[in-house]
């Protein structure tokens, strides 16, 4: 079933529209990719997905729930989870306390038991302090777990934020460009990571330039042009779609 | 995903992490541990300055330390950690004591009972401001938190009926039970024992998912926001709760020298408050602590410059902050790290 | 009608002034994204400095001039001691740098000038002059039509001049203007230097109506600071516009209801702004980008 649900979606910025009639489904435990030249309108999709922004018109359906006018924080609490294109991670903390921020909404948040350290706290909060170092392991950061995050190199820190996005138990996980400025393998690591995330039944939204990796692991994907669809199917689909070929792969061969 | 699977996936890791986390400690651990180090130093200084000062004006120096030095360390959380800059929180200060000071001598309230009544009337004013005015950012929240300052200040001058005016207005002494406190020594044993439970309680917060919240504002209100935190809740508690401290605070300072003026809620006091968020180190509770005594302590000496006072005040705000931007102690605690390695 | 007429003049001359030093905000806001909390106290430098070269026997139109060269050269001084040294710093840090910088120019003023209220000879006599039932002060003229003239040339400075339009470069993007070969730590001198002059013209135009005296730059700073705010910080037609705003208000609140509260019109005035239109009335709307 669809757990994810776009309809005709449409956002507009002055006179540009950024997004156009948008519709399409994401199917739960399965890679979705949103591909499509610069421009094309991905951020905005998943700013749009995440209630960064509100739509000019459409709607986005969680789990046949209407999201509209929630806010992003709202709509995290519903088990939706997010990395950024350009790193949004918080340099006045450690590694490990970036990831234990993701794992906020799982924590009791009140200032009272906060101001005291009350023991449900401090046990609660202990265990997010180990399962933020599990995940930063699982991610392959075992070794920065408790280094400044300003000394760690641009390919730790967007698995960072992996790690971040993971500790919140996501059940819809949208990645924005976790490739980009990583070399072969560090792609390649991407790439198992994000197939064992899928197993263990996280539905996955990727936006990605290599389209090596897209085509790999993505069960569906919807090609964007000008914020209007282009085309919508299997990697074999997309990767032979005429119009494809010409706005995007054959622009950029 | 289930956490189930993770932990299997990867349980070596879990094991470590676990110890890391969860492990035993012993009170030597605790009392030189970074968190607590700077609790027990403050305690200490706290329990052995009565030994080397004397007479009531050093008292009154102590004193008026510690009480910067509470409003100080809430008012870090707000500008240090949460990285919300507020230039109008002398405001809380002063409306903390006048409210104190009005309902014990005009309206002989008991003393408790009207400094609670200035606490919650402040904290009843921050919370609805709070909204509205933490949504700007930078300059903008900087001149709206600036212009809330100026307008309370405002009224308390002009409505002299009430609060005397610019001249000011007596306070009755604290009153406990029938026993007034008029004392200095007691003072500093009250506001010495306030003050370290504050510290402690900062403490606690930094170090707990609200803290963590807190500190995301400063660092990525996007990551915040996306983490499920609610932005704006977070901001009006720490906003609140930094401005219920102020008043708190500037209800005792109002018991304590039995007189308030205009000036404690005051452009200049907000400034001198801020500088010494900043001066000590931002998001440092040492710092807060260092910054309060310093700037308190600054201008008793400079007054021997007499003329020349504000001169060398304004030089010294722009030197130590052209070389030392992060504050004095975050500055010496990397120079430490550096030199033992 | 002449009463609304009267309060309108005189809401109009202290607007002009506020309208200097909030174009002195908006000058050294554009080039550096710095707030310079000394701003008002350039007013102070200016009127003090008319105050005493006149005094020490130079005739006033140099006088005058002298006094507004004392306030770019304050200007200049900031950036070379307190700004261009501060290259880590943040903006709360750059904040109280400015803040400290307005002390010392008080402190120094106390110094050389004392703590006295010092008045200056208006520019051309005091005789009131009287039309359509407003009366007038000739200094009044003075202030607007200085104001007005240097509005003038600053906008043919900013379109006309090579140097102008560099300082407008390097507002909309430094790296960009570094990159034309602007040299922009000129730019930022240039501006500061420019700024100190315009408060210290805003402090000799007025210092023969209000009295010159060691503190009275910090009503100056915040009123022009809660007017370049209100114009929407950076934009240098919004800055005038605030200005001659919040001084009208001024103006009518105090003439049709009460004086007592004239200072907090502006400070009501941008909560109520930046409540309901947070970038301010002229203030691009930026879309925080993700």
């Amino acid at each position: 079933m669809s757990m994810l649900r776009i309809e005709s979606l449409t956002k507009q910025f002055g006179g540009l529209r950024a997004i156009e009639d948008l519709s399409f489904d994401v199917r739960e435990g399965e890679v979705h990719s949103v591909i499509g030249p610069n421009g094309a309108g991905k951020t905005t999709l998943f700013n749009l997905i995440t209630g960064v922004y509100q739509p000019t018109s459409g709607r986005v359906l969680l789990d046949g729930q209407d999201l509209s006018g929630k806010a992003v924080h709202q709509r995290s609490a519903l088990g939706m989870s997010r990395t950024f294109q350009n790193l949004q991670l918080c340099l006045n903390m450690t590694a490990r306390e970036n990831v234990m921020l993701g794992g906020h909404l799982g924590l009791p948040g009140s200032l009272f038991s906060s101001l005291l350290r009350l023991p449900h706290l401090t046990r609660a909060d202990r265990r997010c302090r180990a399962r933020a170092a599990e995940l930063m392991d699982y991610v392959g950061l075992g070794d920065y777990v408790d280094r400044d995050t300003t000394a760690m190199p641009y390919g730790a820190l967007k698995r960072l934020e992996i790690a971040r996005a993971l500790a919140a138990n996501p059940k819809l996980l949208l990645l924005d460009e976790p490739a980009a400025g990583l070399n072969a393998n560090e792609t390649a690591a991407i790439e198992h990571l994000i197939r064992g995330l899928c197993q263990e039944g996280v539905t996955v939204i990727l936006v990605e330039h290599d389209m090596k990796l897209v085509m790999n692991i993505s069960a569906h994907i919807v090609a964007l042009n000008y914020g209007q669809k282009l085309a919508e199917g299997t990697a074999q689909e997309i990767r032979n779609h005429p119009e494809v070929i010409a706005a995007y792969l054959g622009a950029a061969a | 995903m289930s956490a189930n699977t993770m932990e299997t996936s990867t349980s070596t890791a879990a094991a470590t992490a676990i110890v890391a986390g969860g492990e035993r400690t012993s009170w030597k651990d605790v009392v030189f541990s970074p968190r607590y180090g700077g609790l027990a130093a403050l305690l200490l200084v706290v329990l052995a300055t009565p030994l080397f000062i004397d007479g009531v004006y050093q008292f009154d120096m102590a004193i008026l330390v510690m009480i910067n030095a509470a409003v100080v360390i809430a008012l870090n959380l707000l500008v240090g950690y949460a990285g919300q800059v507020s230039l109008g929180h002398a405001a809380f200060f002063g409306l903390g004591g006048y409210a104190t000071a009005i309902l014990t001598t005009r309206y002989e309230w008991p003393s408790l009972l009207a400094l609670g009544a200035g606490v919650v009337l402040v904290v009843a004013i921050a919370a609805v401001i709070a909204r509205p005015i933490l949504r700007l950012k930078g300059y903008y929240l900087a001149m709206a938190t600036l212009g809330l300052g100026m307008i309370i200040y405002l009224i308390i001058t002009q409505e002299s009926w009430l609060t005397g005016g610019p001249d000011g207005t007596s306070v009755a002494p604290l009153e406990v039970y029938g026993y007034a406190v008029y004392d200095e020594i007691v003072w500093y044993w009250l506001l010495a024992a306030l003050v370290v439970v504050m510290y402690w309680l900062a403490l606690n917060i930094i170090d707990s998912p609200v803290g963590r919240a807190l500190r995301a504002l400063h660092g990525s209100e996007i990551a915040a926001d996306n983490s499920g935190i609610d932005v704006n809740h977070y901001k009006t508690v720490v906003f609140v709760l930094s401005a219920g401290v102020a008043a708190l605070m500037g209800g005792l300072y109002a018991f304590y020298s039995g007189f308030i003026a205009p000036s404690t809620a005051g452009f200049m006091h907000s400034i001198e408050l801020v500088v010494m968020v900043v001066l000590g180190g931002m998001a440092s509770l040492v710092g807060s602590v260092v910054g309060a005594v310093l700037m308190t302590l600054l201008p008793q000496y400079l007054v021997v410059l007499s003329e020349y006072e504000w001169l060398v005040y304004g030089l010294v705000l722009m030197l130590v902050m052209i070389f030392m931007p992060r504050g004095l102690v975050p500055t010496l605690h990397g120079l430490i790290r550096r030199v033992t390695g | 009608m002449g009463e609304f007429l009267q309060y309108l003049v005189t809401g109009i001359t202290i607007g002009s002034t506020f309208a200097l030093v909030a174009l002195g905000f908006c000058l050294v806001y554009n080039a550096s994204g710095i707030i310079n909390f000394a701003q008002g106290d350039f007013v102070m430098v200016g009127g003090m400095s008319a105050v005493f070269i006149m005094a020490s026997g130079v005739p006033m139109g140099l006088a005058l001039f002298l006094a507004v060269v004392v306030g770019g050269l304050a200007g200049v001084l900031l950036y070379k001691g307190g700004i261009q040294p501060a290259t880590n710093a943040e903006p709360i840090q750059l904040i109280i740098i400015t803040v400290g910088a307005a002390l010392f120019l008080r402190g120094v003023a106390q110094v050389v000038w004392g703590t006295g209220y010092f008045s200056l000879p208006t520019f051309t006599g005091d005789e009131p002059i009287r039309f359509l039932g407003v009366v007038m002060v000739p200094q009044s003229f003075w202030v607007i039509g200085v104001t007005v003239a240097i509005v003038a040339a600053l906008g043919l400075f900013f379109t006309r001049t090579r140097l102008g339009k560099a300082v407008l470069a390097t507002s909309y993007n430094r790296d960009a203007a570094t990159l034309m070969g602007i040299d922009t730590s000129m730019v930022l001198l240039l501006s500061f230097g420019l700024a100190g002059a315009l408060g210290a013209v805003a402090g000799v135009i007025v210092a023969p109506i209000t009295f010159a005296h060691y503190e009275m730059g910090i009503m100056f700073g915040l009123k022009g600071f809660v007017a370049a705010v209100l114009g929407g910080l950076g934009s240098f037609v919004g800055a005038v516009a605030g200005a001659l705003i919040l001084g009208i208000t001024e103006a009518m609140m105090a003439g049709y209801i009460s004086s007592d509260y004239k200072d907090a019109v502006a400070f009501v005035l941008i909560l109520l702004i930046l409540f309901f239109m947070p970038s301010g009335l002229f203030g691009r709307r930026g879309v925080e980008r993700v």
